[in-house]
């Protein structure tokens, strides 16, 4: 079963607020609420995708899991250790292991650098090896990514998006690592170039027995990569559950509308099928009020959900949501 | 993106074709800055006084004519050149060293530095530099070094401020994201990541603050607070022409019209090189 | 379905448009050879991947192309009248009367320091010659018509008060402030969440119906044509691989390009299986093949297709395709 496999990261009560700057008029310190109060693991060897809409914090968990940004409270154990505290000379070693992917393929690379320049920069961080030795794994490393050896000397401009992107997963991958951030790594590329970087992300995972947390706002993607899914909202986590269990059977308002905004590539069942559009919009993170933050959007909105804000519970076997109607 | 090199060189091709005065101001630079460092070619002397010729006006010998101590003008002017070139580029150097630097730190570090950093350029901004420039040289011994030195740390502030708003949009980047989240050391980011981003920038306020140096030192000359005799510089060369303006008006004109050439030549080559750097405002 | 179209008369035509961009010495193709038809009341989908010159296409048939790009030839035809060589002045005109566009970024399409009531209320003086408190009233109705709530406060707001699907909604109320013929819609919910874009889908859709206009929805995305479009045309490289109704295109394509494409995406419907991606990347428009633009990435070329142009062939009165090989035998149809 589940619970025997081992966690890689395993994220307690994670809170990340934005202190707002105080306007002349306003009074007190008010915050962005980004992330607030999220737990939730990922698996050695699984891929976890968080899904959500812009401004739900999802971009925010995942910097901040590698430590971009600095955690307001909660605890990020990574393989045993709480990295949450850490300062950036005992983070070193962590920083070795886990890498991220970003989404721009154009802004990710520095333009000012060779290939062999952007992979090599995390391998004289973290190795000791001579030049000679590095540039070897830079040429692995670079076949494994399907590029060539003459593709070291040229510059980020000289490609194209999808090949940019293999850039950077090279990058990611010269410090073998344990465990990769994937934000919003392909949502720049168009369909086509996609699938090819989605097959070998999922090639390199069985290679080399990698971990992945798949951030994205693309639904489609983010079902045919992951294992398993958590839904944000709002700073929140609301559902995390099986990849399939999840789409086949949503059970928070918020999922299952999201779920059913997906157009679907196929004319007829696209054009009869009952869709549930969700009226509203995101509320403001600031003026967060008491109770559920979806209950002014939800049709089911109860009397509780006013009061008492829901905390994620297990449902069934591992599919936990957070809401009120269960 | 693809063959961004290629196109900048080509946009360069296709600006000097459209804008014949970039094309002038740039053969007029080349021109006096090879003038100025082969001025040791001229026939005469520049300190070698000849009583027997002083103030002549332009005559086939003595282009220019010659100045009150009977020096052949053009080749003064052409040394002069050397001084007021040399004080550009230099003062340039120091002022856009000090720029970059604090434009960069306050940038990229934020908050109180950044606040700190800050408020000191608004407030050095704030004085006069020529008041500022007039009390510090007060204190150092007149000359090209001391000239050098008070006009490059007194017009740094435009140059920072331009690197830091540069640096805050930089410093966003996802490259520069990915340098931190790997562990790479802060100066080393600052180096290998933001100083590259912000040479654009950096190259196009320095051709602006070369002409602004030349102006300042023959500002400050011709007020007879910078370069001192028998070292001449354009603007030690109009104060000197300011006596004999009656009886030899032409003195005043070459060294004037050597900076105002120059200046202006400098100022469109910034121009030239913010339409290639920033493609949003070019040909429209 | 399809019978019904065909009767429909034709509201644009356009044939063989060519546009190009120039730089230097040197030209890049953006549109190279391009018919196509819009009818009257239909929602035409345009489908292609960046770089496949269906944004310069409309831009070109608009007159709001780039400086530095050219019409090099191609007749613009609407409802009868050509278009392709008024001058700017008459262009305009047409822009916002007969044809309105609604862009990608709903970010930047609005004047962050005009309400945005008075974006409405100046277009309607300008191009419907109201009074101004008369317009002021429509504008209300038209933020009404495109789902805003509480239109009467909305109207007084700045735009950065709006989030982006609200500013997506001011646009659409923009281009339907003129009662235009024909709405182009360039990539109108790429900037948006997915629960967004449906609503936005939604209300287009909504008023396409209502208002019988033609709509024109550029997108890369095959799930957003496949929900509101009647007839799709597939680009690439600056031409048009395959036209066809939405049912053809999606049920039976026929050029390698269409088929590589609607498999190459993931479905939340059906199987997981693994991607079929399309190998290689998207050409170069300014060395430009002679042969066909995609053979080099098809699976089938043959010789001939690095050597010669395909032409059109017609598979039903209303599905055409580019390809040497379509149609012949099951080689494709795998």
């Amino acid at each position: 079963m589940a619970e025997t496999r081992e966690k890689l990261v395993d994220v307690k009560n994670l809170k990340k607020y934005f202190p707002l700057k105080n306007s002349m008029f306003k009074k007190g310190n008010q915050v962005v609420k980004a992330v607030d109060d999220v737990s939730f693991h990922i698996y050695k060897g699984e891929t976890f995708g968080l899904v959500g809409e812009s401004g739900c914090g999802k971009s925010t968990l995942g910097r901040t899991l590698n430590r971009l940004y600095d955690p307001t409270a909660g605890e990020i154990c990574f393989d045993g250790n709480d990295i949450a505290s850490l300062n950036n000379k005992q983070l070193q070693p962590y920083r070795k292991r886990i890498q991220m992917i970003f989404q721009d393929p154009y802004s990710s690379l520095n333009p000012y650098m060779t290939v062999e320049e952007i992979i090599d920069e995390p391998l004289e961080i973290h190795t000791r090896l001579s030049k000679g030795e590095r540039k070897k794994i830079i040429l692995d490393i670079l076949e494994k990514v399907g590029l060539k050896k003459e593709d070291m000397e040229k510059f980020p401009h000289e490609f194209s998006g999808g090949q940019r992107q293999r850039i950077g997963i090279a990058r990611a991958l010269s410090t073998n690592p344990d465990f990769i951030i994937c934000d919003e790594a392909i949502s720049a590329l168009d369909v086509s170039i996609q699938a090819q970087v989605i097959n070998m992300l999922e090639d390199l995972q069985k290679e080399l027995n990698l971990t992945y947390l798949f951030v994205a706002h693309d639904l489609s993607m983010v079902r045919h990569i992951s294992d398993r899914i958590g839904v944000m909202y709002l700073g929140k986590m609301v559902e995390i559950s099986k990849s399939d269990e999840l789409y086949a059977k949503p059970l928070h308002p918020y999922t299952q509308a999201l779920l059913s905004a997906i157009p679907i590539p196929d004319p007829i069942k696209a054009q009869n099928s009952k869709r549930e559009i969700i009226t509203g919009e995101l509320p403001s993170p600031i003026e967060m009020e008491k109770g559920c933050r979806f209950r002014a959007r939800c049709p089911f909105a109860k009397p509780i959900c006013a009061e008492v804000d829901p905390t994620l519970k297990e449902v069934e076997d591992g599919h936990f949501v957070a809401c009120h109607l269960y | 993106m693809a063959g961004e090199k290629n196109r900048k060189i080509e946009k360069i091709k296709s600006e000097l074709k459209r804008n014949k005065t970039a094309t002038f101001t740039i053969l007029f630079l080349v021109l006096i800055i090879l003038l100025a460092i082969f001025a040791f070619l001229s026939p005469f002397p520049p300190n070698k006084v000849d009583v027997l010729n002083v103030l002549q006006g332009p005559n086939s010998k003595h282009l220019f004519g010659t100045d009150e101590l009977g020096r052949d003008y053009l080749t003064r002017a052409l040394y002069g050149g050397r001084v007021s070139l040399t004080v550009g580029i230099l003062a340039m150097l120091i002022s856009s060293s000090i720029g970059v630097l604090v434009g960069t730190v306050s940038g990229y570090f934020g908050g109180r530095i950044d606040n700190f950093l800050m408020r000191t350029v608004d407030i050095i901004s704030s004085i006069p530099w020529m008041i500022l420039v007039t009390v510090v040289s007060i204190f150092l011994t007149p000359g090209l070094k001391a000239i050098i030195l008070v006009i490059g740390l007194f017009t740094w502030m435009s140059t920072a401020r331009m690197v830091r708003a540069e640096t805050l949009s930089i410093k966003e980047r996802e490259y520069v994201l990915y340098a931190k989240s790997s562990g790479q050391s802060i100066r080393k980011v600052i180096w290998k990541h933001i100083i590259p981003a912000v040479f654009p920038t950096f190259i196009v306020a320095s051709t602006v603050s070369i002409a602004n140096a030349i102006l300042m030192e023959s500002a400050l000359s011709f007020l007879g607070l910078g370069i001192q005799q028998p070292l001449s510089s354009w603007g030690s060369m109009l104060q000197n022409a300011q006596g004999n303006l009656g009886n030899a008006p032409y003195m005043a004109i070459l060294p004037g019209l050597l900076i105002v050439l120059t200046v202006f030549s400098f100022n469109k080559l910034g121009d030239i090189l913010r339409a290639i750097v920033e493609p949003k405002t070019n040909g429209k | 379905m399809s019978s019904n179209i065909e009767e429909k008369s034709n509201l644009l035509e356009v044939k063989k448009l060519r546009t190009s961009f120039y730089d230097g010495k040197s030209k890049l193709e953006a549109v190279r050879g391009i018919d196509f038809t819009v009818k009257k009341g239909e929602v035409l989908g345009i489908v292609g991947e960046s770089g496949s010159g269906k944004s310069v296409m409309v831009k070109s048939i608009l007159g709001i192309i780039p400086t530095n790009a050219k019409i090099d030839a191609g007749e613009i035809i609407l409802d009868g009248k050509h278009i392709e060589n008024l001058s700017k002045k008459d262009k305009r005109a047409i822009r916002g009367r007969e044809i309105a566009m609604i862009f990608q970024d709903p970010m930047t399409a609005l004047n962050p320091l005009k309400k945005a009531g008075d974006h409405l209320v100046e277009l309607l003086i300008r191009v419907r010659g109201m009074k101004k408190k008369e317009a002021k009233n429509e504008a209300i109705e038209l933020l009404r018509m495109v789902g805003i709530p509480s239109p009467e406060t909305r109207v007084n707001q700045y735009p950065h008060e709006f989030s982006g699907g609200m500013r997506q909604r001011v646009l659409i109320a923009m281009a339907l402030a003129c009662n235009p013929k024909l709405l182009i819609a360039d990539e109108p919910t790429t900037a948006l969440d997915v629960t967004i874009q449906a609503q936005i889908l939604e209300l287009l859709k909504k008023l396409q119906t209502e208002n019988d206009m033609s709509v024109v929805l550029i997108t890369h995305d095959l799930g957003v044509v496949a929900t509101i479009c009647s007839r799709i045309l597939v680009m690439y490289a600056g031409m048009v691989m395959e036209e066809g109704m939405a049912h053809e295109i999606f049920y039976s394509p026929k050029h390698p390009y269409t088929k590589a494409l609607i498999n190459s995406i993931p479905r939340v419907d059906g199987e997981k299986t693994r991607l079929k991606p399309i190998k290689g990347s998207a050409p170069s428009l300014t060395k430009v093949a002679k042969g066909c633009p995609f053979a080099e990435r098809c699976e089938l070329a043959i010789d001939k297709c690095f050597t010669e142009m395909p032409v059109y062939k017609s598979f039903s009165s209303t599905q055409k395709c580019m390809c040497f090989l379509a149609g012949e035998g099951d080689k494709l149809d795998g």
